[in-house]
């Protein structure tokens, strides 16, 4: 039939199952909003910022597994999904996006805003495409969508010209390839047999084995699998930032995040571990620290889906490249049980020694914020979380329960990604509870998102750790910059509640702890309407345990106050409690509900 | 991008890599862009396209250890365009580069200069008043000596293609 080059997309779109699309319009994208017009089947969320279409997808993406797909116009709209994309990048994210370009005429004439997005987007994309002819279209986009979800995923960019989109050709929809073959492009996802095997006999033989599991577990959807091997070998699993949700956080195998905020029982296990069982992680320098003190005496199984990360920064005894689900599927086959060890009661030992822990003192802390919304919502919710100090300490406190239940920027460290990733979360997940862990820094780097959940009435709770400081910039500055706080304050911020009021969503402020819960549990109540939760905490505190960069785990450092706050767990149990503050409680509700109706 | 004065026989750490990769606009862009952004220092890159029209072979050689070589063909592979990569290092093969060179030719100097190119079975395929352009192929080292004992009479121009290179018998790329 004939149809323009927009409508081809559109309906390819349609025949790769989206349903959302998150984009800004432009000259160049004219004929595509047209079609766009009368398309019934997908879900156009029309954002502030192209970035913020960018992050949303991203956070779409993570909470799903599924493609998340952004759209911009030309020149400066394409610059604007950079950062986006770059995000999804570094952190192997499914993502496609659709960028408009000039009319094919004048491309590389400088025309009104041209962009060579396809020359800017090259390193940060896994594969990026410039269509100049509408009959290329359908080839283009399933190839895309094909090359995002497969193998190890990542964002795929489309450049097409407003000629393209707006010429009109003869195309069946039919013959939408359902199953793309691209020659050059076969990801091996079976697990070499003979490797597999070899893992299986090296587990068996190890004394001091532990589980390192990356956000790949996660990609691949492997924490049954995960789980089992976990269970079956008693085998304590220490997980990266991507990597949470590979394993329930609740299970005593679980010994959290590894790394340079991660747990000092974690990176004590790593450190003095003789079998190193590296799933789907790339021994990220955030990881590693020093790589040359990494795991010292440890022999690595490295499975990953990417044959570039196996020896990319240690060498591996056992590489096996695989998709980590069938991978392990395969492995669980040969592998015996093991009894729990003496290395795990030492493990453990290091747990009751240098436990994650923060005072009662009656100051607002992150640590106690993170505690109160898993609480609150029975550790049965979508985190996403900005960049600093607040997504250090949520990585650390929020007992992750699912896959795709926490949404964090890793490799990038992207401020402003916290928010709208929540919101495309929420687009995603409408029935789950999504809670943004932000800091009044990153918060403000995408805040005009909020008008974008607000007139899509999406109930996201943002949490504005706000302690007047780029609190991690200004933790390296306090402890390795001599506390020369160089353009670190934000002491002048703005009112956020009224901030939030005036994009339509309810704010509230809180200023102790025990206003938190009352407090998050009037926002689970509020139904249409975004929240912004402002809560002032204390801007001298640094993120513990610290290993610096570059440095291995015996330069790890730990709160002055452990040894004090130790003591005082054992004594008194706590200073203070919520549970019979229902008269706050019901005031909130009372506001919040008071600010929803119409 | 060229050898310059470096002889094969010195390039212990350099090797040479073949790249069969569809033939698409901006694959030579994606390929020197991967290069300059992980840090692979490239000594020569040729790119033709093959028996096969759709197909282009890049030769490449890269200066690096074993973990660097590795590293830059798995990087390599990972491009979607990228159908092989093979390591030249590892098989018998033939190694040959061409270079142009136009070299002062003063009539007291003609025959020597001749003499020298039929040495090197290197052909002159243009003569001036006072130039001539000198043709000559060959591995990189052949091309280093010859450049070497044409420089007294004064080398005005040269241009090299950079290796290209073959594996023997019947094995192909």
């Amino acid at each position: 039939m004939k149809m323009s080059g927009a409508h081809v997309v559109l309906e390819c779109l349609r025949q790769e199952g989206v349903k959302h699309i998150f984009g800004f319009p432009g000259g160049v994208l004219l004929p595509f909003y047209d079609a766009l017009y009368d398309c019934q089947d997908i879900e156009h969320i029309l954002v502030r910022h192209e970035q913020g279409a960018a992050h949303m997808a991203d956070g779409y993406a993570r909470a799903t597994g599924k493609v998340g797909v952004c759209l911009a116009t030309s020149g400066p709209g394409a610059t604007n999904l950079v950062t986006g994309i770059t995000n999804a990048y570094m952190d192997s994210i499914p993502m496609v996006a659709i960028t408009g370009q000039v009319r094919t005429a004048v491309i590389g004439k400088d025309a009104f805003q041209e962009a060579d997005i396809t020359g800017i987007t090259m390193p940060i994309t896994k594969h990026n495409y410039l269509v100049k002819n509408p009959e290329d279209l359908a080839r283009v986009i399933s190839e895309a969508f094909h090359i995002a979800r497969t193998g190890r995923p990542g964002p795929v960019l489309i450049d097409i010209p407003f000629d393209v989109n707006k010429q009109v050709i003869e195309w069946d929809p039919s013959t939408y390839p359902k199953k793309v073959d691209i020659p050059s492009y076969r990801p091996n996802i079976r697990g070499h047999e003979m490797q597999i095997r070899k893992a299986a006999q090296v587990i068996a033989e190890a004394e001091r084995p532990v589980l390192y599991v990356g956000g790949g577990a996660i990609s691949a959807n492997a924490q049954k699998e995960v789980t089992e091997l976990a269970e079956r070998c008693n085998i304590l699993v220490t997980t990266t930032l991507l990597g949470k949700g590979a394993i329930d956080e609740t299970n005593r195998l679980s010994i959290g995040m590894l790394g340079m905020h991660g747990t000092a029982y974690a990176n004590h296990a790593v450190n003095n571990c003789d079998l190193l069982i590296a799933v789907g992680a790339r021994f990220d320098d955030r990881v590693t620290g020093k790589v040359d003190k990494f795991a010292p005496d440890a022999k690595v199984i490295h499975i990953d889906i990417d044959p570039a990360e196996i020896g990319k920064v240690r060498f591996a005894d056992v590489p096996i490249v695989g998709d980590v689900k069938l991978v392990l599927k395969e492995l669980l086959k040969h592998v015996q049980p093991r009894p729990w060890s003496e290395w795990n009661d030492q493990i453990m030992e290091w747990k009751k020694l240098f436990p994650l822990i923060y005072p009662k003192d009656g100051k607002l802390y992150v640590e106690y914020i993170i505690d109160q919304v898993g609480e609150a919502t029975n550790w049965n919710l979508i985190m996403a979380t900005d960049v600093g100090q607040h997504q250090m300490w949520a990585a650390q406190y929020f007992k992750c329960r699912k896959p795709h239940h926490w949404i964090s920027s890793g490799g990038l460290g992207t401020m402003g990604f916290g928010l709208p990733a929540a919101i495309g979360a929420k687009v995603a997940c409408p029935d789950s509870t999504v809670v943004c862990i932000s800091g009044d820094g990153s918060f403000q780097m995408c805040t005009q998102e909020l008008m974008t959940a607000s007139v899509y009435e999406l109930p996201v709770i943002t949490v504005i750790c706000n302690n007047h400081s780029l609190g991690m910039v200004r933790q390296w500055q306090d402890l390795f910059y001599k506390q020369r706080f160089s353009q670190t304050s934000l002491e002048a911020s703005p009112d956020f509640v009224k901030l939030a009021e005036a994009y339509g969503c309810v704010g509230i402020r809180v200023e102790k702890p025990e206003e938190v819960r009352p407090a998050l549990e009037a926002a689970l109540k509020v139904r249409k309407k975004p929240v912004v939760i402002e809560c002032i905490i204390p801007t001298e505190e640094n993120v513990y345990p610290m290993i610096p960069a570059g440095e291995s785990v015996s330069e790890m450092k730990q709160r002055t106050d452990l040894e004090e706050l130790k003591a005082s767990l054992n004594t008194d149990s706590e200073a203070w409690s919520f549970s019979e503050e229902d008269k706050v409680l019901s005031e909130y509700v009372e506001e919040a509900e008071s600010v929803q109706t119409p | 991008m060229t050898i310059g004065n470096l002889m094969m026989t010195q390039l212990e750490h350099h090797h040479v890599l073949t790249a069969l990769v569809e033939n698409h606009p901006g694959v030579l862009a994606r390929m020197a862009g991967l290069f300059a952004r992980r840090g692979y220092n490239i000594e020569s890159l040729t790119v033709s396209v093959t028996e096969d029209p759709a197909i282009s072979r890049m030769t490449i050689v890269v200066a690096g250890d074993s973990m660097v070589l590795e590293q830059i063909t798995k990087q390599l592979n990972k491009l979607i365009e990228v159908i092989r990569v093979v390591d030249y290092a590892e098989l018998p093969s033939v190694l040959r580069e061409l270079a142009l060179i136009k070299v002062n030719a003063e009539p007291r100097d003609r025959s020597e200069i001749m003499q020298i190119v039929e040495i090197f079975r290197g052909r002159i395929i243009d003569m001036g008043e006072r130039t001539f352009i000198i043709e000559v192929t060959g591995g990189s080292e052949k091309l280093d000596k010859i450049r070497e004992l044409l420089n007294p009479y004064g080398i005005k121009e040269m241009v090299r293609t950079g290796i290209i290179a073959m594996a023997r018998g019947p094995r192909t790329a």
